[in-house]
């Protein structure tokens, strides 16, 4: 195993520096001729002092102690960890891209505005909505994005419905947003085929339902087979229907879910379209909408003119206002349509087919070891239950443990809630039958091992540069930075 | 059948898998979805492009903007054009960082949690704070979320915010604030700096925060000092909005006394990209550990006693605690704090503090040349690297700025836009990076614009 890695503080030593700044050209006045004394640091900030190659070094160092999809396999469930390509990491790099300010002239930034309008027509399409804004930073953003609009639709028509329906299966972040919207959320517990169990949902929704927030197919990997009539009983009720596009890498240009009655939907174009994760963002979260919540949208939208030029849409008075600063994340809208364009419709319909068949492939070889969920169709994810495995004393965490040993990123792990011990798995699209083979070939012998040497996946792992963590005195006497306290 | 860069699937394979799975076509998998909802045509889309056409139909639109390194750019107004040391995007591009998800699974995540846990021990010690958390989506939101935690914290449900605060970060402030049934007060300036007497009288025993920005969006450095005991005396909490880049020359809000510090961190390195994706910091007092929101890292030690980093103190948020979690975020901008802490460890100890001099210095010149003709400095309070600048009441601001870009010039913030008062307003920018050859020229070319 490697020794510990020194922090970047830890390799300081006075009189070192690493930067180059411009000369000074102006005259060089003293802090206290420019400023008040009152108001300059007294103490410097106890930043480290190194040289170049410290720098260098230390922050290399670090990426070879992370894993990501560059790495190897990477099947985490409702993450979609795909190939990120390198065009995208390219072309957001442009100087036209990177270096500029939303406060420019509209003439002296056309083609952002451009690729943003074009973006925001491409992902109605794909979506099956009417309108779609691009500010959100997010998923969990484009959530609350979503319920503001729902909030502000009902407002308009004078109604005040105070509730959020979601299903147990639902990401904890659909019921965390509706309660900062402002809503109460109630929970439905789905049938014995993991899908919305209507008699609950009709005894659920009521003059008071604001909304039913959906992921279709849902974290289950299930379509749900009854969608028609679900949108049909929240919208008698005079609910509207939230789509949480999480899922979206197995249904693109096969079903729309403007077509299947959902009014609002997000997009994680760090799941579908490829942006990378960057360790835990930057996202995006843009949301497309129906007509009727089109006057809602925050402002500005990217409009064009009738002579072909492009502006920001200030004037939307019933907007709910700014959800971001300036127009969301556009280094990740420039990747997500540079994605695009690799793609074309066609070419993206055929990545959810592969999406599709790779996890189906998976979980039908898997099925014999590890118990699935819900039998039948999966989409683009599937759940397994590593409860057999409990005899030996072995968990679903242990599984995952020992699958690091072999190179390996372990999938989504007792998530969903509703389903005991669980992995969820998603291979995506551009993952060869030859990966899918090794780690289905290693998710058995992990199997194996938990039945004859139960100790050897409890101890799991064994490769990596520090083994299992105390995580309990982590939160129970916190350390949370090496400068204070 | 179609083949693409990205796509492994050959012939043989899908036939073995389809067989495997006992189906006789792909279309069989999508057996459950109702026909209804199926869709048939072709979506209405951008079409495929070859990877050189794509490269050639990206740098076009790109080379449709004025960008930076081709006009010189004195717009700050929240976002801003300073230098980005040459190693930063070396590191960054390491794919091991960027093609990562949330650290979830620690021992192959050693890399990225180490990296915030100095990140916020970085952001601790700019700000002069005991408690960081691993980054929020941007300075403008994190505000947003001091409010929440605020309110929450002292169960109150009023906030005081002054109108020098990024009027955009008010905007998103009034609309999460209608989501938490929270009232916000605006309060007015004077002389660039927040009217401290309308802030006395405006803090009632149901305030929870008095929200401040400073250097505030006019540049100006706010008189926290005055403003502390105030709040601080009806028992509300202190959030400052800072500019982390002024902190190696500046006091710390921290030392001054506010309970929440929070900021963007963009120009630590980070491109301006059209205002995204930049990185908001969220800092906060040790009595309020357990509300700051988003993601924190943690030291521990392995079962070998060697230490290692953690996720921690979860149980705040949404996966876990769901609708009752503190919010709704679930996601940092790690890539980006990175960036910010790659920026700060090249800067150090004594760069942080030579580009903040440096950056008052040139801003200072710009000031004194300009001050000199038709132009005039709007207010006296000191400071930073941005201030205001009055133009004659003839001036129209949009001609001003389409002269001054074709005179290769990326012109100031016209302040008008957002505050009706300051019709003929310029919000002036100066970075390190610009010389004093292209200050004299710019003024000299705003003077002739007006």
């Amino acid at each position: 195993m490697k020794p510990e890695k020194a922090l970047i503080f830890e390799l300081s030593k006075p009189g070192r520096i690493a930067y180059s700044l411009p000369e000074c050209d102006v005259p060089a006045l003293a802090a206290e001729e420019l400023l008040p004394a009152e108001l300059l640091r007294k103490q410097p900030a106890e930043l480290p002092e190194v040289f170049e190659v410290d720098v260098i070094r230390h922050y290399t160092e670090l990426s070879r102690r992370n894993f990501g999809v560059d790495n190897g396999f990477y099947p985490l469930g409702s993450c979609t960890m795909k190939y990120n390509p390198k065009i995208n990491e390219d072309t957001a790099r442009f100087p036209g891209f990177a270096k500029i300010h939303p406060y420019q002239p509209e003439e002296s930034i056309q083609g952002a505005l451009e690729l943003l309008y074009t973006l925001q027509n491409d992902l109605a399409a794909l979506t099956g909505m009417d309108q779609v804004t691009l500010q959100p930073a997010a998923g969990a953003h484009g959530e609350w994005t979503g319920l503001m609009l729902i909030r502000a639709y009902h407002e308009s028509r004078g109604e005040a419905r105070t509730k959020v329906i979601v299903p147990d299966s639902s990401h904890g972040t659909n019921p965390a947003s509706a309660t900062v919207a402002g809503f109460d959320t109630v929970t439905i517990k789905s049938d014995a085929r993991g899908m919305v169990d209507l008699d609950a949902l009709r005894a659920a929704v009521s003059e008071d339902t604001a909304a039913l927030m959906l992921t279709n197919p849902s974290t289950l990997g299930l379509f749900e087979e009854q969608i028609v009539e679900i949108a049909a009983i929240v919208h008698a009720a005079g609910g509207l229907l939230y789509y949480d596009g999480a899922n979206s890498n197995a249904i693109m240009g096969i079903a729309c879910p403007g077509d299947m009655g959902f009014d609002v939907v997000h997009l994680n174009l760090h799941k579908t379209m490829s942006t990378p994760h960057g360790g835990g963002g930057p996202g995006a979260g843009p949301v497309g909408v129906k007509s009727l919540l089109v006057p809602f949208l925050p402002k500005p939208v990217v409009s064009k003119r009738e002579d072909g030029t492009f502006y920001w849409d200030t004037d939307r008075p019933e907007s709910i206002g700014r959800v971001k600063a300036f127009y969301g994340n556009f280094g990740i809208l420039v990747r997500a349509y540079t994605y695009i364009r690799t793609y074309g419709p066609e070419g993206l319909r055929r990545v959810s087919e592969l999406a599709v068949l790779n996890a189906n492939y998976m979980m039908h070889r898997l099925a014999p070891y590890y118990e699935v969920a819900y039998p039948g169709l999966c989409k683009h994810e599937f759940v397994l239950s590593g409860k057999r495995l409990k005899a030996y004393g072995v968990r679903t965490l242990d599984v995952a443990k020992r699958l690091l040993d072999f190179g390996y990123h372990p999938p989504t792990i007792y998530f969903p809630l509703n389903v005991e011990e669980c992995m969820m798995i998603e291979p995506t699209e551009t993952e060869s039958k030859e990966t899918l083979d090794g780690f289905i070939d290693t998710m058995i012998q992990i199997a194996q091992e938990a039945e004859q040497t139960p100790e050897l996946v409890l101890n799991a792992p064994y490769t990596t540069v520090v083994n299992r963590l105390d995580e309990t005195t982590a939160a129970r006497k916190p350390v949370l930075n090496c400068t204070c306290g | 059948m179609y083949k693409h860069r990205y796509l492994p699937m050959t012939e043989q394979d899908q036939a073995e898998m389809l067989a495997a799975v006992n189906a006789s076509s792909i279309e069989e998998l999508f057996a459950d979805i109702p026909a209804a909802v199926r869709y048939d045509g072709i979506l209405p889309m951008s079409g495929q492009l070859d990877e050189p056409a794509l490269l050639r139909h990206m740098r076009e639109l790109s080379d449709k903007n004025a960008d930076f390194d081709r006009y010189t750019s004195f717009l700050g107004a929240g976002l801003y054009d300073h230098h980005i040391p040459v190693v930063i995007n070396h590191m960054l591009s390491r794919s091991e960082f960027y093609t990562a998800y949330t650290p979830y699974q620690p021992e192959i995540s050693q890399g990225e949690l180490q990296a915030i846990f100095e990140f916020q021990s970085y952001i601790c010690e700019l700000t002069g704070m005991k408690v960081a958390n691993a980054s929020m989506y941007d300075g403008a939101t994190a505000l947003a979320e001091a409010a929440a935690l605020a309110s929450g914290a002292t169960k109150r449900k009023q906030i005081i915010v002054s109108r020098a605060v990024h009027p955009e970060a008010r905007e998103i402030l009034l609309t999460s604030a209608r989501g938490l049934n929270l009232e916000v007060v605006e309060i007015g300036y004077q002389n660039g700096v927040t009217d401290v007497d309308a802030l006395q009288a405006a803090i009632t025993e149901n305030t929870a925060a008095v929200l401040l920005q400073s250097p505030n969006f006019f540049g100006c450095i706010e008189n926290i000092r005055a403003i502390e005991p105030l709040v601080h005396a009806s028992k509300a909490l202190l959030v400052v909005s800072a500019n982390p880049i002024t902190l190696g020359l500046l006091e710390s809000p921290g030392a001054l006394g506010a309970d929440i510090v929070v900021g963007d961190a963009q120009p630590l390195g980070i491109p301006a990209s059209l205002g995204g994706p930049t990185c908001g910091f969220f800092a906060v007092s040790e009595p309020l550990m357990r509300r700051i929101p988003g993601r924190i890292v943690g030291q521990t030690v392995d079962k070998d006693g060697k230490r290692g980093f953690v996720l921690t103190l979860q149980a705040r948020e949404q996966h876990i605690r769901r609708e009752k979690a503190t919010s709704n975020i679930c996601s940092n901008q790690a890539l980006l704090a990175l960036c910010a802490s790659i920026y700060m460890s090249v800067l150090g100890k004594a760069g942080m503090q030579e580009v903040g001099l440096l950056n008052a210095r040139k801003a200072h010149y710009t000031a004194s040349v300009a001050a000199n003709g038709p132009l005039s400095l709007a207010f006296s309070a000191p400071f930073f690297n941005e201030f205001v600048l009055k133009l004659p009441d003839s001036a129209d601001l949009a001609a001003v700025s389409a002269k001054l870009l074709q005179a290769g010039y990326i012109g100031g913030y016209n302040l008008g836009d957002a505050y009706p008062e300051l019709k003929n307003h310029m919000l002036i920018a100066v970075t390190e990076r610009r010389t004093k050859e292209e200050i004299n020229a710019f003024i000299r070319e705003l003077e002739a614009c007006v």
